[in-house]
């Protein structure tokens, strides 16, 4: 095995997967199994890349435009998101498979194909060495998690839908394909590379012009006013919620922006135009409103799809302060905010399962009866606003960082005031859970949801504890991004 | 016998089609024909690849040279049209034999695969040729056999469908001969290419620039281009499943294609962009064509109906492409004529598909759809994605050249009318896919696929969509050869 093939693989081995789950479809053990398996393999061979990364390996598979080819390469960013996406992956396949079964959810061989062509246009988005593949695989992405989001096929389901697809398609198809060929009209390539490509080709108003069709254009980042696909997204099983719209999917979106402001513009060029200003304070706006509007959610998945709006614009604010450190936290957020996230999700998914609650209103006491779950919400509460000793307080700190060094005291204050209001959403759920006293007659029995959902719950929060104390490899990782 | 291929392209279909006649027998009949159509795509795949080769081939038909006598005339554009206009007719007439069952009595089916071959040997006959009046007579044999085909639809309505493209049709064709002869007058030629050196001369004067005007009407009105495109919705519509792939992929995409001739080697007007009073009619006309078409497709309950809304709409997108009188532009309506056959063929032979297993295609009979033929919509959904320019699909293709070609003419806002576009042809897409998918199928609703030689031509055709929106040496590459050909630019 050698580093070309590994790179070949990482998309690869999930559509087979996908290919295969679907013919396993009469063994459900089986067709499991498959999933776990090649979430298993995909997750090596993208530890595999890492350790290669040296290397430095690209393949070209297919010329789309003269001189635009479809292929892959790795880069410290990318490679980061692919370790994110396809090792939560494991993750939530063991979730979905206890969520799942718990519910005894119809169409379940679909769900599991989709869910793995998802995850292979996650990595194909990870690994494109330029931007029209980036572009091929974050469609990929939307139309294979339509057939998710929309899994229980009723009229609300439809609705959602229609938002889902109409959100993210015109913004895709109206915005973002119209920057991609105003690049490549421009430069004459696509592809990523450190410093951009951009610089000495155009100046002035059409650098904003471009930034805005590509930050809005990637409809995933979900910037406002772009936004209202996320929550319409929630009528999904959990697993998905949990996976593709707190991570994959979303980070799909905000790992696209990071990576055209870095690789496409270049965070030099950027801060010297002063073009990207703007973008920080919509991101800075995006991020209060949305935590203001999670702040009247009772539902549950509701609260935290508006909390993920907000989280997902720190790491846009991060890209558009164009310097290192807003670079790195920004970065570096994408896995933070995974793992906190991630964990909150499988949180709701088993209050779900266990005490088929969804109003954070109805979850007076849920601490007796769930534990381990609750304590699970509350450590990834924790990591999501920012608190040591958890992962999210690094990112969270560089980025105040850079906030800092942009020179923007405005931006910091709003960093400073989500976080507040970060406490202010979340922790309700546990103060009610722990102290209020539940609905009902005592006494209560512990009652937690399938194994199968508490121990990866029970993993990512013990992993955002981790990442408290092991962020250097992140850092390292992350730093050749930005060395001069 | 190499030499002799421009010939045979347009011999074979013509000479079979009464031989089709005289065999009568449905199996036979059948059989020669499928063969015949092959044989033509495999002319038109040689000549191609010699085209491309070699260079331009010039044929003198009957050992007269030209300009005295008539010349058959083939560059990369000619050769990439024949090639896909006569693979649309083959895998069509695979697909027909099944799909005709529930639509034309077995006594008359002979004369049915006459007519098609007919109509084959018009649309490459006009595509071959490099002679002006000839393609007025091409047309009229398309044509003429295009009104039988389509009046032959199982539904009574195919009649008045077929008469008013008749009328409208014989028109066109009408406008096109004055257009001629007027030109023919004036510089006293037939020849494309001497009247392109002897048009110069007497290019301004009003009887060459009337001839233009008819000739350009009469071929708005043949492609169907908004506001001249009455006669499609219904000719589509209510024509056989078979004859409705193979005339919205071929048809008004050769009347594109001598446009594009005309424009570009004939007559030689110079179109900057919005320079030219034609330049300025064909942008709003296709611009308005693109939003309008769009925006009533989106409002059909037939889904034949919708895609011949759609297809005005597309025109719109060939003759935007035109007029922009840039290698992008040119090279933008070239591939799109070709990417547009595959989405717009597969997408009716799926509709062929619907209508034999469901018997019809209206939004209602469409309910559910996605769970007792999973296969045939699975089918339509990559074809409607193409339509609306997914990336990995043929129309993504067209439709970055044609976006590229207007950034690159300085209108944004053209750029930002196609992109509208899509979306609304998302809109129309998605219609059918919720009614397919989100509805419950009807209790008494068939629980099969269509027979496998249907389903195989329609997979052939979407699966080519998919494969040419990822691989476009062949397809745009060769479109960009043939593009700077017409326009005399340097490769």
């Amino acid at each position: 095995m050698n580093a070309e093939l590994a790179l070949w693989l990482a998309p690869l081995i999930p559509a087979v997967g996908a290919l295969l789950v679907a013919l396993l479809h009469r063994t459900p053990n089986l067709r499991e199994a498959a999933t776990l398996g090649t979430g298993v393999l995909t997750f090596a061979d993208v530890v595999y890349l890492l350790r290669h990364a040296s290397e430095a390996p690209q393949v070209e598979l297919l010329e789309i435009f003269p001189g635009l080819t479809l292929a892959f390469a790795t880069e410290p960013l990318g490679l980061l998101f692919a370790l994110v996406a396809s090792g939560l992956w494991i993750a939530t396949s063991a979730y979905a498979i206890g969520y799942m079964r718990a519910h005894n959810e119809g169409s379940q061989t679909r769900f599991y194909v989709c869910f793995a062509i998802a995850i292979s246009a996650a990595l194909g988005i990870a690994l494109a060495r330029n931007l029209l593949t980036l572009f091929v695989f974050y469609e990929i992405l939307t139309l294979s998690t339509y057939p998710l989001v929309t899994h229980h096929r009723t009229e609300k389901a439809k609705r959602s839908g229609r938002v889902y697809m109409g959100v993210l398609m015109s913004t895709s198809i109206g915005m973002f394909l119209l920057g991609l060929t105003w690049t490549w009209w421009r430069t004459g390539t696509l592809e990523f590379q450190p410093g951009g490509i951009l610089d000495g080709v155009v100046s002035g108003r059409e650098v904003i012009v471009l930034l805005a069709l590509f930050a809005f254009g990637t409809g995933k980042a979900a910037l406002m006013p772009f936004h209202r696909w996320l929550p319409a997204a929630m009528v999904a099983p959990t697993p998905v919620s949990a996976l593709l719209h707190a991570v994959a999917v979303v980070k799909a979106g905000v790992f696209t922006v990071m990576k055209i402001v870095v690789y496409i513009f270049g965070i030099d060029f950027l801060a010297a135009e002063g073009a990207s200003t703007w973008l920080a304070y919509v991101a800075g706006f995006t991020l209060i409103a949305a935590s203001l509007v999670a702040l009247t959610k009772d539902n549950l998945k509701a609260r935290l799809a508006y909390s993920t709006i907000s989280q997902l614009s720190y790491i846009v604010l991060g890209a558009a302060l164009a310097n290192a450190w807003g670079v790195i936290g920004g970065s570096m957020h994408i896995l933070m905010h995974a793992f906190g996230k991630i964990t909150l999700f499988f949180c709701a998914g088993a209050i779900y399962v266990a005490a088929h609650k969804t109003e954070i209103s109805d979850m007076r006491g849920i601490g007796r009866t769930m534990p381990v779950t609750l304590l699970a919400f509350f450590v990834g509460s924790l990591s999501v606003i920012g608190l040591p000793p958890l992962g999210g307080s690094w990112s969270k700190w560089f980025l105040l960082l850079g906030t800092a060094e942009a020179g923007q005291p405005l931006l910091m204050a709003a960093l400073m005031v989500s976080s507040l209001l970060n406490i202010a959403y979340l922790m309700p759920l546990v103060v009610r859970g722990f102290f209020a006293a539940p609905a009902g007659d005592g006494p209560f029995a512990v009652k937690e949801a399938p194994l199968f959902c508490l121990v990866p719950l029970s993993l990512t929060a013990l992993g955002c504890v981790a990442l408290f104390f092991h962020a250097d490899w992140v850092y390292e990782l992350l730093a050749p991004i930005v060395a001069p | 016998m190499e030499a002799q291929l421009p010939i045979l392209q347009i011999l074979i279909p013509l000479l079979a089609a009464p031989i089709c006649v005289v065999l009568r027998r449905r199996v036979p009949v059948l059989t020669f024909a499928i063969a015949v159509s092959w044989a033509t795509f495999g002319v038109a795949v040689m000549l191609l690849q010699r085209v491309l080769a070699g260079g331009t081939l010039s044929y003198a038909l009957g050992g007269w040279a030209p300009p005295w006598g008539i010349e058959l005339r083939v560059d990369p554009l000619t050769g990439f049209v024949l090639m896909f206009v006569s693979l649309i007719g083959a895998v069509t007439l695979t697909y027909a034999p099944r799909s005709l069952e529930r639509e034309i009595p077995d006594d008359r089916l002979h004369l049915f695969v006459a007519a098609f071959l007919l109509c084959l040997t018009g649309l490459l006959g006009i595509v071959v040729t490099g002679d002006m009046f000839n393609v007025f007579v091409f047309l009229e044999i398309s044509a003429l056999s295009s009104y039988v085909l389509i009046a032959l639809g199982a539904d009574r309505r195919a009649l008045t469908a077929a008469f008013q493209y008749l009328v409208l049709g014989t028109i066109g064709a009408t406008f096109i001969l004055i257009g001629i002869g007027l030109l023919y007058m004036m510089t006293g030629t037939l020849n494309m290419q001497d009247m392109a050196t002897r048009l110069p001369e007497v290019m301004g004067t009003r009887t060459v620039l009337a001839g233009l005007g008819f000739l350009s009407i009469g071929l708005f009105i043949k492609m169907a281009l908004f506001p001249l495109h009455g006669w499609l919705p219904n000719a589509y519509t209510f024509a056989p499943s078979a004859v409705t792939a193979f005339l919205a992929a071929t048809a008004t995409k050769v009347s594109v294609y001598v446009t594009l001739r005309f424009t570009f080697t004939v007559s030689n007007v110079e179109m900057d962009f919005g320079a030219s009073d034609l330049g300025t009619i064909m942008i709003t006309l296709s611009l308005a064509g693109i939003l309008v078409a769009s925006t009533v497709a989106i409002f059909q309950r037939d889904v034949k109906r919708l895609l011949a809304y759609s297809s005005v709409a597309q025109i719109g997108y060939m003759v935007l492409g035109i007029s922009f009188a840039s290698v992008t532009g040119v090279t933008a309506t070239i591939v799109h004529l070709f990417n547009h056959a595959l989405t717009k063929g597969g997408l009716f032979l799926a509709m062929g598909c619907f209508a034999f297993v469901l018997g019809g295609v209206q939004l209602k009979h469409l309910r559910g759809v996605g769970k007792t033929m999973p296969f045939t919509t699975f089918a339509w959904v990559l074809g409607g994605l193409s339509l609306v320019g997914v990336p990995a699909t043929a129309g993504f293709v067209s439709k970055v050249y044609l976006i590229r070609a207007a950034l690159e003419a300085g209108v944004w806002p053209v750029a930002a009318m196609i992109l509208l576009s899509s979306l609304l042809a998302l809109v129309y897409v998605w219609r059918v896919v919720e009614v397919a998918y989100f509805q419950a199928p009807p209790e008494d609703a068939p629980r099969r696929e269509a027979p496998l030689s249907m389903q195989l031509a329609t997979w052939a055709l979407i699966g080519a969509a998919i494969v040419f929106g990822l691989w476009t040496s062949a397809s745009a590459g060769i479109a960009e050869r043939a593009a700077r050909v017409l326009l005399g630019v340097g490769a």
